[in-house]
């Protein structure tokens, strides 16, 4: 299995990189940590005819603070490093947590957060994690810089707002409301598969321990992530008991998402998979925003 | 053959310029051009773990990198490990443990558990078997590489 032949270049800054890019149009394809792409081109489903490395592109790997109590995380910043730092386990732990999923130690050392987002998968992570944290995205052209919501960043399978000649350079999430809680699961045959279902949960709760913010998001149920709506509605204002949780763990399984069939599992598991884990993760995050978890 | 691009890479210490075409694969750089077999290639797309090498210090699977990106880093290969007079600690507890059947995938398994045990030195059950996830054996179930991890843990503790 060998990639069929491309032209390669090598930038070490993103103005190069974006210079390559907006020459070669669709013909070009960024390359980052190459964990998806580089298997998608031994099978030769991708032949790029140009390939732009942005591995030497020091700039854009970085985990910074930002003023308002959030995270700035540059676009070729490794899983591994995500994965391994304080800053993010402190202000980020819902991205902390979800970490360990993601395929294994090999492929993290590689794959990176700029990668991952712009990719699209709809049965990755961090996609649906950056949902929950009601992210955002820096992208960038030759013209300038350009900030887009996740809400609308994501189209579908492998799609993103992303045009040929942009380059993701920066994800932003946004501080932690105190008394917030959050749960990452997912259920795969063997740990580091794909996901057959998974969630990401993330609720903050009001002085009178009422359910203030929920969003809740599942991955590897349709065409992208899908935030469950009407589950987040139903738990806005309520005391979160337990009845409350299931309730809404069932509508979000019923209502929010349309999975599909597929040789990994049917569209009823997976709505049975997508109804415990919403329980599960809501149960737990709601425990941590109230500080008994 | 055109478009050939000229690398320096330090594999095991030893610096190699070649000449390569973008498209080579980083597991067939090692093999084929540097004649460096102990690097394995199993399904090529990043599933098996058998070509598992160290990157600049960390395990990554050497299918899933171009040969061109390796330009000015530090490749780290089975080969480096030891030799069938002089084996390394964690090679000696594979053959202990009988941890190796064919063959096939254990120098991916050892160049996976080499960042793993010294980050780990004293790793429980479970997270050896974390650590051995990205990597796939056909024949041992695994059950004695859990075994050869442990006595590597505890045979590397007395020698250090």
């Amino acid at each position: 299995m060998k990639p069929a032949a491309f032209d390669y270049y090598a930038p070490s800054t993103t103005e190069e990189a974006l210079a390559y890019l907006d020459q070669f149009g669709y013909d070009a394809k960024p390359l980052a940590g190459g964990q998806s792409l580089i298997p998608t081109m031994n099978f030769r489903l991708a032949q790029p005819s140009v390939l732009v490395d942005l591995n030497p592109i020091v700039d854009l790997s970085y985990i910074r603070p930002h003023e308002d109590g959030g995270l700035l995380l540059g676009a070729m910043t490794r899983a591994s490093q995500v994965e391994r730092d304080p800053l993010v386990a402190e202000r980020a732990p819902l991205v902390h947590e979800t970490m360990p999923s993601i395929a294994h130690p090999q492929i993290r050392n590689r794959s990176t957060m700029g990668g991952t987002m712009a990719h699209a998968d709809p049965a990755a992570e961090l996609p649906a994690v950056a949902i929950a944290l009601n992210a955002q995205f820096r992208i960038r052209g030759q013209a300038g810089d350009r900030w887009v919501s996740v809400d609308e960043f994501f189209l579908g399978m492998f799609m993103t707002v992303i045009e040929p000649s942009e380059l993701l350079v920066e994800v932003r999430l946004p501080p932690m409301p105190p008394r917030s809680g959050w749960c990452f699961r997912e259920i795969a045959r063997r740990h580091g598969d794909y996901a057959l279902v998974g969630v990401a949960a993330m609720v903050t709760l009001d002085g009178g321990n009422q359910c203030d913010q929920a969003r809740l998001v599942f991955l590897s149920v349709e065409d992208r992530p899908v935030p469950a709506r009407r589950a987040a509605e139903m738990l806005q204002g309520q005391t979160p008991t337990a009845e409350a949780i299931q309730a809404a763990a069932e509508t979000a399984a019923t209502e929010d998402i349309d999975p599909g069939s597929d040789i990994h599992a049917s569209a009823s598991y997976r709505r049975q998979l997508a109804k415990v884990l919403a329980r599960q993760a809501l149960t737990q995050a709601f425990a941590r925003a109230r500080g008994v978890a | 053959m055109s478009n050939l691009k000229t690398i320096t890479v330090t594999v095991n210490g030893k610096h190699y310029t070649r000449d390569v075409e973008p498209r080579l694969l980083l597991s067939d750089f090692i093999r084929h051009h540097l004649g460096l077999t102990g690097t394995h290639v199993g399904c090529e797309h990043g599933v098996c773990g058998t070509c598992t090498v160290l990157f600049d210090g960390e395990s990554v699977r050497s299918c899933l990198m171009f040969a061109v990106q390796s330009d000015g880093h530090e490749v780290t290969t089975v080969e480096s490990l030891g030799d069938i007079d002089n084996l390394h600690p964690l090679q000696e507890a594979f053959m202990e443990a009988h941890a190796v059947q064919c063959g096939f995938c254990t120098s991916g398994f050892l160049m996976s558990l080499i960042p793993f045990l010294e980050e780990n030195p004293d790793p429980t059950e479970e997270e050896i078997r974390d650590a051995l996830a990205g990597n796939l054996c056909r024949c041992t179930g695994y059950q004695h590489i859990v075994d050869a991890v442990k006595l590597a843990a505890e045979n590397m503790a007395v020698q250090s």
